[in-house]
C-alpha cells in the first residue's frame, strides 16, 4: 500500500473539515455529504465598476443588434441579385450576415446580462415524490368506481356493451374503404413485371430519342438507351414512370470478350457483341451508370454493386444479388436496332411476388 | 374591505388576466421554480430552438414552394441552362425561390443546415441521457417521448429532403421504394401506397408536403409540449455534487436567469444556423437538375442521419441473400440492413430504461445523475452503438474514401465489414475497462489524494511526493454512487426438493444482471480511509520536519 497521502506541511487550504473527520462518526459505509458549497461572488457583484462595464458590454450588444437588422434591410435593397449564381451568392451573403449579426446580438446580449448581472446564488428547492398518497388514490378510485356504477353498465347489459364497441371499432371502415381503394392508384402490381419494351421497339438515344443505327456504335462505345416513342409522349407523366422501367444501357463489346450473355438455348440476344441490359439496380432500384471499359464492369454509385457486362452482367462485388435483365436486341431492315420482345424477368428490385 | 386596485398598466393587465384565468396560481408555481445548471442541459434548448427556427423558415418557404409534380417549362431567366427546361413545378419553384426570390436561397439553406442541426442535437442529447441514466424512473415515459421525436425528426427530415424533386432525392426516393418492396407479403402494396400507383407517379411530392409542413410538426409540437410538460412536472435531473441529493433540486430560479439565459440561447443558436445558411452553400438542386429516372452522380450521400442505414445497405453482400420460398422472392439482402438493423436499434433503445431497471432490480426514483464512469456496461454498450453508427456512416461514403485515398472500393467495404462485427466489441470491451479504471481512480484518489507535485526528502534520505487530501466535496463527488450487484434469486429447489417455477427465467435474468455488475470496483468508505492514515502516519509526522526539500511536479514517488 501506498502511504504518502499525507498533507502538505505548509497547507493554506481554507477547508478545515478534511475527510478524516469522517472517522469520528465511526467506520460509517459513506463518507458524509458537506453539503453545498460556499457562494462565492462575482467580478461584478463585488466591483460596481466591473458591474458597470458589464451593463456597458450589454447596451453595445443590443445596439450592435440593431445596426446588424439595419445592415440587413440596406443589404435587401442596395444589393439585389442580379440573377447569376455569384449575384445570388452575394445576396445571401448579406442579408444573412445581417440578420445573423441581429440575431447574435440579442443572444449574447441576454446570455452575458444572465451571467454577469443576474442573482447567481444557488437555490434549493424541495421535491416530492411523485406518486400521489394513499388517500388521493383510494379517493381516486372511489370516484371512477361511482363513476362506473352511475353509467350503468357494470355487470350487466352485455349487449349494449357489445353494440358501443362494435360501433366505435366499426365506424373507422367507412372511413378507411375509400381511402385503401384509392390511395394505391390502380393497385395493379403486375405493373412492376413489365416495361414500355415490345417487339420491335426501336433503341433510341437518351434524352433525344434518335433511333440508333447499328453502325453508329462502334466497338467500345457505351450508349443510354430508352425506347423510342412520340416526342409528345415524352413530355407526360406517364412517360416518367415508363422510363423508370424501361432505361437500358447498351455496349458493344469486342465479340471475343463477350464470354457470356443471357440468350436461352436457340435465339440470340446480343449482336455483334452489343448488348443492352437493363439500367435499373437489381439491388434498390439507382440507375447504373458508370461502366469501367477496361474490366467491362458496371457499377452502381449509390451501393457499389458491381456486374461483369461481358459475362450476362452477373453480380461481381456489392450488395445486389441478381444479374441485370438482359433486353434481347436486333437489327431492323433499316439498319435500326429494335428489341426482340420485353425483358424476360422482371426488372429492378426484388419483391414479394417477382416471380409468380 | 374592497381589494386594492392595481394602478400600473402592468398589474392591470395581470389583474384582469387573473381574474378570467387564475393564472396566478400558475405564475406563482413557476416562476422561481428551481433549474439545475450544467451546460449538457443546453443540448435539448438546441433540437427545440433549431425546430422553431425551422418553423419559421419554413413557413417563408411555403410561401413559394409549390408542391406539385405537373410538368412546366423553366421560365425564369437564371440559371440559364434550365430556361425552357421541362421539370414538375416543385423543381422548378424551388430554382425559382433561390434566383428570384430576395432572401429566398438564405431562408432554404437556413432551413436545410437547421434541419442537420436539429436532428444531430437530438441524438447528442440522448447520448446525454443514455450516459447519465436519466432514463431512469420515473422519466420512463418522457424518454419515449423523446425516442419517438427523434423518429419523427428522421421523418421529418427525409420527406424534406426529397421535395425540390431534383435527381438526387429522387433517387433516394428510388432507394426508398426498392426497400419498401423487399416487405414480405405486402412490400408491393405498400410501395403502392407511398407512390399512388407505380414509382415515381405523380402524387408523391404533395404526400411529402402534406407530412412534411402538416401532420410531422404538429405530431412534433404535441410531443414537445407533451416532453417539456413532464420535465417541470418531473423537475429536472442533476449532476451529481455535494448538497444534491434525490430529494431536492439546487439551480437558479426560472425567471429571470432562465428566462434570460434560455432566451439568449435561442437567439444564439437562431443567429449561428443564419450564419451558417449565409455563408455555406448547400443542396443546390439546380446542379443536378430535375429528376429524371436515367442519371445519377457519382459520390452521392444522403443527409448524415440516413448515412448510417445507407451505409449499412452497402455493407451487406448480396449473392445468396435472396430467398426463394415457394416461389416467393425474400430479399435478406435488403430487410436485414433497412429494416431488422435500424428495427433493432429502435427496440433496443425504447426497451433499454425497463431492460436496465430489471437487470438492477431498480424501483427507486432517480434524479441525480450517474457519472458515466459508474454504470461501465451501460456506457460500454452505448458506446458500441455509436461505433457501429460511425462505421456504418463511414461505411456510406466507401466511394469518397476510395476516391480521396486512392484505394479500391472493394478493399474498404471488406474491411468496413469485419469493422461492423469487429469494432463494436472492441469499443465496448475498451470503454468498460475504462470505466472501471476510472472507478480505481475515484479510490485511489479519495484513499491517497492528489498528487501535488511536490517532492520531499526525509532525514533517512528517503524521497516522497507529497498528496493533498481531498476536500469533503470532491470526496462526495467520488464516493456518492451506489454499486450495484447481480440480482439474487431464489433458488431452483424450494424447501421440500420440489423444482419452482420460474426459476429458469429468474435465472436468465440474473445471468444478464451478472453481465452488467460481475465486475465492479467499490466505492471508497470511511474504513478504509482511516485504515490507509493509520498505516501511512510516520510519513506525516516526518514530512513535517525542516529537513524537507521540495521540488517540482511530476515526479512519483519510487518505492
Amino acid at each position: 500500500m501506498s502511504d504518502n497521502q499525507n498533507p502538505p506541511a505548509d497547507t493554506s487550504h481554507e477547508v478545515t473539515v478534511t475527510p478524516q473527520t469522517g472517522n469520528a462518526v465511526g467506520h460509517a459505509e459513506r463518507f458524509p455529504d458537506p453539503g453545498i458549497p460556499e457562494h462565492k461572488h462575482r467580478l461584478t457583484d463585488t466591483d460596481p465598476r466591473a458591474a458597470k462595464r458589464a451593463e456597458r458590454t450589454v447596451t453595445f450588444l443590443f445596439v450592435l443588434s440593431i445596426l446588424g437588422t439595419i445592415g440587413s434591410i440596406v443589404a435587401y435593397v442596395m444589393v439585389p441579385p442580379d440573377g447569376t449564381t455569384s449575384g445570388v451568392r452575394l445576396s445571401t451573403l448579406l442579408i444573412g450576415l445581417g440578420l445573423a449579426v441581429s440575431l447574435l446580438g440579442i443572444g449574447v446580449a441576454g446570455i452575458h446580462w444572465a451571467k454577469a448581472l443576474m442573482g447567481d446564488k444557488e437555490m434549493v428547492q424541495e421535491r416530492h415524490p411523485l406518486a400521489s398518497d394513499d388517500a388521493t388514490r383510494a379517493d381516486a378510485v372511489k370516484d371512477l368506481n361511482d363513476g362506473l356504477e352511475d353509467s350503468g353498465v357494470v355487470g350487466r347489459r352485455g349487449v349494449l356493451k357489445g353494440a358501443f364497441f362494435g360501433a366505435l371499432a366499426l365506424f373507422p371502415l367507412a372511413i378507411a374503404v375509400p381511402l385503401i381503394g384509392s390511395v394505391g392508384g390502380d393497385w395493379n402490381i403486375s405493373a412492376f413485371k413489365h416495361t414500355m419494351w415490345k417487339r420491335g421497339t426501336r433503341l433510341a438515344i437518351d434524352p433525344s430519342g434518335r433511333p440508333i443505327k447499328v453502325a453508329d456504335v462502334t466497338v467500345g462505345s457505351v450508349f443510354h438507351v430508352i425506347p423510342e416513342t412520340t416526342e409528345e409522349f415524352r413530355e407526360s407523366h406517364e412517360w416518367i414512370t415508363e422510363k423508370s422501367k424501361a432505361v437500358v444501357l447498351m455496349v458493344r463489346l469486342n465479340p471475343e470478350d463477350l464470354r457470356t450473355d443471357q440468350s436461352p438455348e436457340g435465339e440470340t440476344w446480343s449482336h455483334e457483341g452489343i448488348v443492352a441490359y437493363s439500367k435499373i439496380c437489381t439491388h434498390v432500384g439507382c440507375p447504373v451508370a458508370l461502366y469501367e471499359q477496361q474490366t467491362h464492369h458496371l457499377l452502381c454509385p449509390c451501393h457499389q454493386s458491381t456486374f461483369d457486362i461481358a459475362d450476362s452482367a452477373k453480380v461481381v462485388f456489392g450488395p445486389a444479388n441478381r444479374r441485370l435483365p438482359q433486353l434481347p436486341i436486333t437489327v431492323d431492315d433499316e439498319g435500326y436496332l429494335i428489341a426482340q420482345d420485353d425483358f424476360a424477368e422482371p426488372i429492378g428490385p426484388s419483391f414479394w411476388e417477382r416471380l409468380k | 374591505m374592497a381589494k386594492q386596485r392595481p394602478t400600473t398598466a402592468l398589474g392591470k393587465t395581470a389583474d384582469y388576466l387573473d381574474q378570467r384565468t387564475t393564472i396566478g396560481v400558475l405564475v406563482k408555481e413557476l416562476a422561481r421554480k428551481v433549474f439545475p445548471d450544467h451546460w449538457s442541459f443546453m443540448l435539448g434548448e438546441i433540437a427545440l430552438f433549431s425546430f422553431i427556427v425551422l418553423i419559421a423558415s419554413g413557413f417563408f418557404l411555403t410561401m413559394f414552394f409549390e408542391p406539385s409534380m405537373a410538368l412546366v417549362r423553366y421560365e425564369g431567366d437564371y440559371p440559364a441552362a434550365m430556361h425552357g427546361q421541362l421539370m414538375s413545378a416543385a423543381f422548378s419553384s424551388t430554382v425559382n425561390m433561390s434566383f428570384e426570390v430576395r432572401g429566398g436561397m438564405l431562408m432554404r439553406q437556413i432551413h436545410h443546415w437547421s434541419a442537420l442541426i436539429f436532428v444531430g442535437s437530438i441524438v447528442v442529447h440522448m447520448f446525454r441521457i443514455f450516459f447519465t441514466g436519466a432514463f431512469r424512473k420515473p422519466r420512463e415515459i418522457n424518454y419515449l417521448v423523446g425516442l419517438t421525436m427523434l423518429i419523427l425528426a428522421l421523418a421529418a427530415g427525409f420527406t424534406g429532403y426529397s421535395l425540390p424533386d431534383d435527381v438526387l432525392s429522387g433517387n433516394g426516393l428510388r432507394i426508398i421504394d426498392g426497400v419498401v418492396k423487399s416487405i414480405p407479403v405486402i412490400g408491393s402494396f405498400v410501395s403502392m401506397i407511398v407512390f399512388g400507383g407505380e414509382f415515381p407517379g405523380q402524387h408523391i411530392i404533395p404526400r411529402l408536403f402534406t407530412l412534411h409542413i402538416f401532420v410531422i410538426p404538429g405530431l412534433l409540437i404535441a410531443l414537445i409540449g407533451l416532453h417539456l410538460f413532464l420535465m417541470v412536472l418531473q423537475k429536472h435531473t442533476q449532476y451529481p455534487g455535494s448538497g444534491r441529493t434525490d430529494r431536492n433540486v439546487v439551480g437558479y430560479p426560472a425567471a429571470p436567469v432562465y428566462v434570460a439565459k434560455m432566451t439568449g440561447n435561442f437567439f444564439i443558436i437562431a443567429g449561428v444556423l443564419t450564419l451558417m445558411g449565409a455563408t455555406m452553400a448547400i443542396n443546390n438542386v439546380w446542379n443536378y437538375g430535375p429528376y429524371d429516372p436515367s442519371p445519377v452522380s457519382a459520390g452521392t450521400q444522403p443527409d448524415w442521419y440516413i448515412l448510417f442505414v445507407d451505409g449499412a445497405l452497402r455493407l451487406m453482400p448480396g449473392p445468396g441473400w435472396e430467398w426463394v420460398i415457394g416461389g416467393y422472392t425474400l430479399s435478406m439482402n435488403l430487410l436485414i440492413p433497412a429494416l431488422i438493423l435500424p428495427g433493432i436499434l429502435f427496440t433496443l433503445l425504447g426497451a433499454w430504461p425497463f431492460l436496465e431497471a430489471r437487470v438492477t432490480g431498480d424501483h427507486r426514483e432517480h434524479h441525480v445523475l450517474d457519472r458515466p464512469r459508474n454504470r461501465p456496461v451501460r456506457t460500454g454498450i452505448g458506446v458500441a452503438l455509436f461505433v457501429a453508427f460511425v462505421i456504418c456512416a463511414l461505411a456510406a461514403t466507401n466511394d469518397l474514401i476510395a476516391t480521396h485515398f486512392s484505394l479500391s472500393i472493394f478493399a474498404i467495404t471488406w474491411a468496413l465489414r469485419v469493422l461492423i462485427f469487429v469494432g463494436p466489441v472492441f469499443a465496448f470491451w475498451v470503454t468498460k475497462r475504462a470505466c472501471l479504471g476510472l472507478q480505481r481512480k475515484d479510490r485511489e484518489l479519495v484513499l491517497h489524494g492528489h498528487e501535488s507535485g511536490r517532492i520531499v526528502r526525509f532525514a533517512n534520505g528517503e524521497y516522497v511526493e507529497v498528496h493533498t487530501p481531498l476536500d469533503p466535496q470532491e470526496v462526495w463527488l467520488r464516493t456518492q454512487h451506489d454499486v450495484p450487484r447481480p440480482l439474487e434469486i431464489k433458488p431452483a429447489m424450494d424447501a421440500r426438493g420440489v423444482r419452482r417455477k420460474g426459476y429458469r427465467s429468474d435465472r436468465r435474468w440474473q445471468k444478464l444482471s451478472e453481465f452488467f455488475y460481475e465486475d465492479r470496483v467499490e466505492r471508497a468508505t470511511p474504513a478504509e480511509l482511516a485504515a490507509a492514515h493509520s498505516h501511512g502516519k510516520h510519513d506525516e509526522i516526518e514530512a513535517k520536519a525542516p529537513a524537507a526539500v521540495t521540488g517540482s511536479g511530476g515526479a512519483h514517488r519510487k518505492k
